[in-house]
């Protein structure tokens, strides 16, 4: 504990002192195991929160009042010279846990980018520019004879984009790959391709530096974890990280349901009672046009994987539509095979997961797209008459028409399954194949009239008690190695800590060859 | 109505073409596409040369800064006559790639990224367990296709093109170009007709080919206008008090141009209640739409006039409801951008592994080259007039007699192209990759020099 202030001291810099880590290196601390595991959780509530509200579509400002919000709920502590170390640790905890896939890696990367974004965003200027001189950014402002020259196409941006135009404004150029965001929402003007940002966008600069660290942090954390970490913890820390890391994906949608296997000839029944309307309307719109464009296929044909249609099925279902619209010879030469890449059969072998919610409510449709979250994508109009005709009635379909104006898809689509189940859905929609499972569970229940108390719901899905119980009993049974080990090993493990650094040490080695690897790859 | 338009179109053609196409009916090769042809065309034609050239980036020279291995973690892939797909195909010079095209006469040649190693030796690498076979440098690329186009054009539908619909390619073409010169800086790029119903556009410039996926799709969002999927009422949404200077530009420049003086005329986009109503469609005020409306109907005359002068009313009326304020206004340029502005194949950009055909390919359904398109008069482009296998080797036939060069392509219609691909795009490029590798080893060698001091 009295490590802390030690860390300090590379966040302040000309005496500016912050309270935000940029977690460049891994900390020489000790934490006791059960600190280890509940920041950890703490923190994964953080996460899990500000991936909720990305799903929702909330605006950068609701954004930044809920990132601040959930920090300060969950990110306490009694002692307020361990806050900062909470923070380190839990970040450097997660970071073992989320490095071991692409998927979980992206995931950590967005969640922790933000809240790195909006913490950011939250400090003092003199602070922001202490955090740009830690991250080494060598932009000079622009000089005022060079901002004369683009004085008006600054002013056009700043009126795009909804800001006042202020004359005595800093402005940075740098070269525009460094701010893809800005360059993304064209929230900034290029030219020669430089873009100039102005001081309250600086924000952009630095979280790319944040988040390329992270990225290639995370990559060799993977390798160090496969390599020694796992084999090294396999008693003590990794039964906690694996049981942490499931503790958030929940249920594998990957695989269907046990003993779910669904048929062809019961697709267009199926599709009709449990389908969620983003799924509903594809099938609809493939049945009708016989063709879907790239994201209408990946989306449909995935969910139906995870629905449990067998590749086979899978193939026969998509070449009957196709072949009437391009032929079934065009079908085997151009599109059998996207099929079969996405239950794994072809390029990269990968079995690919369904979508969530939050994938597709972010997707971006085009034109002649039918793909994305009807809740979001949709008109009004549209949403209307898709809902009608899915038998919701007047009174539930303005509460959930109310839910889209308010830009709670997910909500919305939860509203929408109880009218059209009569039942209740606490848990929410996630995931549309959740959806789809909560929906056969009640229609099942329904057709063998079995009388089922309450619909039980995942209630806290990422947290369920499943996975609380397989936390629980790697404790115990790692409290019982603990015992059996020797003296020395018991010295290490007294007063029930972890030694850090010793997963740590890990990180520093990991800093170094990243160093290493940075100057050979020059 | 539309065969008028068709025969019109030849006619500018033969008389473009009058001396070629007599030429052509002399030595007439019969119409079509087929493996012989295109092995008369790989065996004589094909420039295998410059196309290594371009894409070894100088480093096939002698300079100690070359990569040697460049040109070989290249990735091509070859689609052949019975449709097997040969993918991670690699060559280590120009006489392998001529070889191997000369001898498996693919109909269609992919042209992929240069990855970290040898494409056709991957699995060796990935027995090692880390995937260390991965994309390293990519061309920024762009695939334009005019059946994205289909609900704002009336002339054409899917694969077709005609001279009417062919503007909304130039204009892709002028919009985007500007932007990645003006804008981003680069100054590399070929513009290739896809041989069919689009464009392919290729940013060579170094810092082009090494963006990431993200930096990728940035360049994409910041083009995309287009919001919503077939199911929002609006495909285009112009939102802010304030235009980006890149869309003023465009409009001012190219679009309001083109959808006034071109697309109004040529796709008669007033011409009926059904085409004027998916307009008025897009103006969220009621008192507007029927007023105008109510104006329409009662004048059913369909004279060519009646586009422009309904284009008018409408504008004059959106500019001249004060008290609507700007988003009224916003109005006539989302009616423009949604009928003119380019729309991307947004996915083919984003991704480094895309695979995209290759420049001088031969379209299987056409049968025409996929010719380069220069953006400096992109404007005078005529897909119908892109030389044809067939008629190449018509030409080829004749050219016996001229006997010109080594270069067989040189008497042929299709040398106009290879030299504006040598000329006007390859020469500069390889200069400024000369320059890039030579600072970038005199750096290598200075960090070298220092490190030993050190």
């Amino acid at each position: 504990m009295e490590a802390v202030r030690s860390q300090r001291k590379s966040s302040v810099s000309n005496g500016v002192v912050t309270t935000l880590p940029l977690y460049r290196s891994a900390p020489l601390l000790e934490v006791r195991l059960e600190d280890f595991e509940l920041y950890a959780i703490d923190r994964l509530r953080v996460l899990k929160g500000i991936s909720d509200g990305l799903s929702r579509g909330k605006k950068p400002d609701e954004m930044e009042k809920l990132v601040l919000d959930l920090w300060k709920t969950n990110m306490r502590h009694q002692h307020s010279s361990e806050v900062v170390n909470k923070d380190i640790i839990s970040h450097f905890v997660l970071r073992l846990v989320y490095c071991r896939t692409e998927e979980l890696r992206r995931w950590f990367l967005s969640m922790e980018t933000t809240l790195f974004r909006y913490r950011f965003r939250d400090e003092a200027p003199e602070v922001q520019r202490a955090l740009m001189a830690e991250f080494d950014l060598p932009y000079k402002s622009v000089s005022n004879a060079e901002y004369e020259s683009v004085k008006d196409k600054l002013n056009q941006v700043a009126r795009a984009i909804g800001q006042s135009t202020t004359t005595d404004a800093i402005f940075y150029k740098v070269p525009f790959e460094e701010v893809p965001e800005l360059v993304a929402g064209r929230r900034v003007f290029i030219q020669k391709g430089n873009a100039y940002i102005a001081m309250n966008q600086v924000v952009s600069l630095v979280i790319t530096q944040f988040r390329s660290h992270l990225s290639k942090a995370l990559v060799l954390t993977n390798r160090k974890w496969t390599s020694m970490i796992r084999e090294q913890e396999k008693d003590r820390l990794a039964p906690i990280i694996e049981a942490l890391s499931t503790s958030y994906l929940g249920p594998d949608y990957s695989q269907p349901r046990e003993h779910a296997e669904i048929s062809l000839k019961d697709i267009d029944q199926i599709a009709k009672s449990s389908f969620p309307l983003c799924m509903r309307h594809l099938f609809e719109k493939l049945r009708e046009d016989h063709h879907l464009k790239h994201g209408g296929r990946m989306q449909l044909g995935l969910f139906l994987k995870g629905v449990g249609l067998k590749l086979d099925d899978a193939l026969a279902f998509w070449r009957a539509e196709f072949s009437r619209k391009v032929g079934a010879e065009r079908f085997d030469k151009e599109y059998a095979y996207g099929i079969r890449h996405n239950y794994g059969k072809e390029g990269k072998r990968t079995d690919y997961t369904p979508y969530s919610c939050q994938k597709i409510i972010s997707s971006a449709p085009g034109v002649g797209d039918h793909h994305g979250c009807p809740y979001r994508h949709f008109s009004e109009e549209n949403l209307r008459a898709a809902l009608t005709r899915m038998g919701v009635g007047n009174r539930p379909l303005e509460d959930v028409i109310d839910k889209v104006r308010n830009r709670h898809y997910q909500l919305a689509c939860t509203l929408t399954f109880e009218a059209v189940h009569g039942s209740s859905c606490d848990a929410g929609v996630n995931h549309p194949n959740q959806y789809y499972n909560d929906s056969q569970r009640i229609l099942e229940s329904q057709t063998t009239k079995e009388v089922l108390g309450v619909s039980r719901g995942y209630g806290d899905w990422w947290w369920n008690e499943e996975v609380q119980g397989k936390v629980k009993a790697n404790k115990a049974a790692y409290v019982k190695l603990v015992e059996s080990k020797d003296e020395e090993e018991k010295r290490t493990n007294r007063e029930g800590r972890v030694r850090v650094e010793e997963v740590e040490e890990a990180m520093h080695r990991m800093n170094r060859e990243e160093r290493s690897g940075q100057t050979k790859s020059r | 109505m539309r065969r008028e338009e068709v025969e019109n179109g030849r006619d500018d053609m033969l008389i473009d073409g009058d001396e070629n196409e007599q030429r052509r009916i002399e030595n007439a090769v019969p119409d079509g596409f087929n493996a012989d042809y295109l092995k008369a065309y790989y065996g004589k034609v094909f420039p295998y040369v410059d196309m290594f050239k371009w894409l070894s980036y100088g480093n096939d020279g002698k300079h100690p800064g070359c990569d040697h291995s460049y040109f070989g973690r290249r990735e091509f892939s070859f689609t052949l006559d019975n449709d097997i797909y040969l993918r991670f195909q690699s060559f280590n010079s120009a006489s392998e790639l001529e070889n191997a095209i000369k001898e498996k006469c693919p109909f269609k040649i992919d042209i992929g990224p240069v990855y970290s190693v040898d494409p056709a030796k991957r699995h060796a690498y990935s027995l090692g367990g880390d995937n260390i076979f991965t994309p390293v440098e990519r061309e920024l690329v762009f695939d334009i296709d005019i059946s994205d186009y289909d609900d704002v054009r009336y002339c054409c539908s899917g694969a077709d093109v005609c001279l009417e619909c062919w503007p909304l390619m130039t204009i892709a073409i002028k919009v985007i170009d500007t932007s990645l010169r003006d804008d981003f800086g680069f100054s590399h790029i070929l513009w290739v007709y896809s041989g069919r119903r689009g464009v392919h556009c290729w940013v060579c410039d170094g810092k082009a080919r090494r963006l990431n996926n993200e930096q990728r799709a940035a360049i994409v969002d910041y083009f995309r206008v287009y919001k919503g999927n077939e199911n929002s009422s609006k495909k285009v949404s112009l939102v802010g008090p304030a235009l980006h200077p890149f869309l003023v530009r465009s409009y001012n420049e190219v679009l309001k141009d083109y959808f006034e003086n071109r697309l109004l005329l040529s796709q008669k986009l007033f011409l009926n209640e059904e085409r004027f109503e998916k307009i008025l469609e897009m103006i969220p005020d009621e008192s507007v739409t029927s007023e105008l409306r109510g104006k329409w109907l009662s004048n059913k005359r369909s004279k060519e006039e009646i586009n422009v002068a309904r284009w008018d009313q409408l504008k004059h009326l959106l500019q001249s409801s004060k008290q609507k304020g700007q988003g009224l206004r916003r109005c006539i340029e989302e009616i423009v951008f949604s009928f003119t502005y380019p729309r991307l194949d947004m996915e083919v950009s984003k991704h480094m592994n895309h695979l995209l055909k290759a420049p001088f390919c031969v379209h299987p359904k056409t049968g025409r080259v996929c010719v380069p398109i220069n953006p400096k008069n992109c404007e005078e482009f005529d897909p119908s007039a892109v030389p044809t296998l067939s008629q190449l080797l018509g030409e080829l036939n004749t050219g016996g007699f001229r006997g010109e060069g080594d270069n067989e392509w040189e008497g042929t219609s299709l040398g106009g192209c290879v030299r504006y691909f040598r000329e006007s795009f390859l020469q500069s490029l390889l200069k400024s990759c000369k320059e890039e590798i030579e600072t970038s080893y005199n750096a290598k060698v200075q960090q070298s020099r220092n490190s030993i001091s050190w």
